[in-house]
């Protein structure tokens, strides 16, 4: 029970800390820290080499847990690299990212 | 103490014999006429002294036939021969100017050689050092030039008599096309080029065979057939494992066979892009649930069934579950050599099969024809049936992903290829550029199905290979009038410009899109690891990656070339009319460039 409490708190806190950030700040400080080389300009993946990020980002903690310690080979974001605002600044950019129309309403990806 | 007076220097005398200054036959003249029997079509060469013999003779002896490209670096020469080759399925032959132009082409000729490609070369070099124009010839000449080279070229020689060198000459093409196609490189020495033919020569220039490419052996090929025939979930990985239209129908009639996916890691076109087994988006998990491995000529073996994961402290684990079996056909294990390490970390395989691909798959497909009983042939078909709706989704996936940021600018590279392939896709196209910079978007997106649609990549990733690859590839595709298609990156054309004015100046058609991305971009994310691991980040400086300060103009620079040109384009509603024009001028004969301001990856 204590454990769970716990969990829930700690999402709680980490929604409520991405939900401070600043998007303008953050789209700054994506492209300033690099996330831009490997996942796009607007996030959308490059396919290749870094998933899309954005629109409907992963929840928070997941996404700072990963960042500071990837299983792959994304390069770590140490908290010196990427403090903790910033990192929030980020999550608010990502959050601002809007879907795109539909693959289907695109004439060019439907050859 | 006397000193001693000069003595008036001897009057000249007059030469015992008449002093020669006439040949009308050079052996230049029998070194063209063996280079004819060999039937290049194209020659190309950055011009030089240690070949003047030889050039005069092509020129004014004539009857080598092909045509003479003339080229601003041997680098760019080299590379064009590669690219030729892999259109063509046959060599081009490539000139090469003593140490110096040797120097310049060895990046391009380990390229050739990574990737398996035939190149043929002739260099100039004079061993007799009594015979050098001082002091020219010296730092020209090398008592053992192809020494190196020697680690990245099949074979060489370095003839001392015209006979001697018509059997190298021959015998060098001969072993360029055996299997592990590789570069090859036969000196002309500058006094057998420029000496008069003795005339008790008696030379004659042996007759061209090529050897028949060996089989897998009978025996391991059948154990093959059993495997992949009882395999609940077998695999087939392809690399460079199709020369010709004929190899992609052979792979594509063994992969329908037994209905098995297929991983294609782009050697070269070896299967369609949207042909149901094709399952390259699932390549993880089809390898981590597969219990029969076949890879077809893979350059790397274990770095296909094994992940590495590059931290502070690389690691590695494999993909494959504990006994899986696998299956490896190769031509590489019949030639290697020990200073160059693409051989790759060491396979542990269950067959080993040393053999040429393209003379053993259809060895393969009769074997397992034999096996095939009628249960398994429902097997087959109820996986092809998973297969074939796990690919649609994949297909539209592709395109939901494209979709994103599709009118970014910087132009996504996702949007660039789209735009390509809405230009292109009802053409006879050649699309002859190195897919992993651009994220596999154009297998994603396009619909390849002939062998000449893609040509792979350059081997050694040697940057510096797209751009004169691709105008290679393109004077393959002359002839048969394809419209030949290159995405080229910013920091690859800057190696060497100089062959857009070959391309120009030899009319090549062909169609450049700049991916113009600003900078080196690999490297890019390498320092970005480095800064990151360091735990420094890159806030404050691009590390030595930008090509940005300043911005280069391509279109200015292709212009002053002789290109057709256009850009920089940034807005992505602007891409498809430049793509056009350009393929308008491509049309009537001529390369172009647009400028695309791109994205990454």
């Amino acid at each position: 029970m204590y454990r769970m409490m716990t969990l829930v708190l700690t999402v709680f806190a980490a929604t409520l800390a991405a939900q401070q950030g600043d998007a303008g700040k953050g789209r700054q400080t994506y492209t300033k820290v690099g996330c831009w080389q490997c996942h796009g300009r607007e996030a959308q993946g490059g396919g290749y080499v870094g998933p899309r990020l954005a629109p409907d980002p992963i929840p928070y903690a997941a996404l700072e847990a990963y960042l500071r310690s990837p299983s792959g080979d994304m390069p770590p974001y140490s908290k010196k690299v990427l403090p903790d605002a910033d990192l929030r600044d980020i999550y608010a950019f990502l959050k601002t990212i809007p879907k795109p129309a539909a693959a289907k309403e695109i004439p060019l990806l439907n050859h | 103490m006397m000193m001693a007076q000069a003595q008036p220097p001897a009057p000249p005398q007059a030469p015992a014999t008449a002093d020669p200054m006439i040949t009308e036959k050079p052996g230049a003249d029998f070194m063209v006429d063996t280079i004819k029997s060999l039937g290049f079509e194209y020659y190309s060469a950055n011009p030089g002294s240690s070949l003047r013999g030889i050039h005069e003779s092509m020129v004014n002896y004539g009857g080598a036939g092909g045509q003479y490209i003339t080229c601003c670096h041997e680098e760019s020469a080299v590379a064009m021969a590669h690219g030729y080759a892999k259109i063509e399925g046959k060599p081009m032959c490539v000139f090469v100017h003593a140490t110096v132009g040797l120097m310049h082409a060895s990046m391009a000729i380990y390229n050739a050689y990574v990737d398996r490609a035939p190149v043929y070369l002739i260099q100039g070099n004079l061993m007799d050092a009594t015979e050098r124009r001082p002091p020219l010839d010296f730092v020209h000449s090398a008592q053992d030039i192809a020494g190196m080279v020697r680690g990245y070229v099949k074979w060489d020689d370095n003839p001392m008599s015209l006979q001697h060198w018509a059997e190298s000459a021959v015998r060098a093409y001969r072993i360029s096309m055996t299997a592990p196609r590789m570069p090859v490189l036969v000196v002309a020495d500058m006094k057998l080029q420029e000496a008069p033919i003795p005339p008790d020569a008696n030379l004659r220039i042996p007759r061209l065979t090529l050897p028949h490419p060996p089989q897998g052996d009978a025996a391991a090929v059948e154990e093959a057939a059993r495997l992949l025939v009882s395999a609940e979930n077998p695999v087939i990985v392809l690399d460079r494992s199709a020369r010709n239209q004929d190899g992609v129908d052979r792979l594509v009639e063994l992969a329908e066979l037994i209905q098995a996916p297929v991983l294609d890691q782009l050697g070269r076109m070896n299967f369609p892009s949207r042909h149901p087994l094709n399952q390259w988006d699932r390549a993880r998990s089809l390898l981590a649930n597969a219990d029969v491995v076949l890879g077809l000529e893979l350059l790397d073996f274990w770095g296909t069934v094994n992940a590495f994961r590059e931290q502070l402290v690389h690691t590695s684990t494999p993909i494959t579950k504990p006994g899986a079996k696998l299956i490896h056909v190769t031509a590489s294990d019949l030639f290697m050599k020990g200073n160059y390490q693409d051989l790759h970390r060491f396979r542990e395989v269950d067959v080993d099969i040393a053999a040429d691909v393209d003379a053993t798959v259809p060895q393969l497909i009769e074997a397992i024809r034999k096996l095939i009983s009628p249960e398994r042939r429902r097997v087959f078909q109820d996986r092809g049936a998973r297969l074939a709706a796990a690919r649609q989704q994949q297909l539209e996936q592709a395109r939901t992903d494209a979709s994103y940021a599709w009118d970014s600018s910087p132009i996504t590279v996702a949007r660039l290829c789209a735009e390509v392939w809405n230009q292109i896709r009802d053409e006879d196209w050649s699309f002859v550029s190195f897919s992993k910079y651009l994220s596999r978007w154009p297998q994603r997106l396009w619909d390849f199905k002939k062998h000449y649609q893609f040509n792979g990549g350059s081997g050694g990733v040697g940057i510096g290979y797209n751009a004169p690859a691709s105008v290679g590839a393109a004077l393959a595709n002359r002839k048969h009038g394809r419209l030949t298609v290159n995405i080229q990156g910013d920091g690859d054309l800057m190696y060497a410009p100089g062959v857009l004015w070959t391309a120009a100046h030899h009319r090549i058609p062909l169609l450049n899109i700049m991916h113009n991305n600003g900078g080196y971009h690999a490297e890019v994310m390498q320092a970005q690891m480095m800064a990151n691991r360091h735990n420094r980040g890159i806030a404050h400086a691009p590390l030595l990656t930008s090509l940005a300060d300043p911005a280069i103009d391509f279109s200015k620079l292709a212009q002053s070339l002789g290109l057709h040109a256009e850009g920089p384009v940034s807005d992505p509603k602007e891409l498809g009319p430049a793509l056009r024009r350009a393929i308008a001028a491509v049309k009537r004969g001529e390369p172009a460039l647009v400028d695309v301001v791109s994205q990454g990856r």
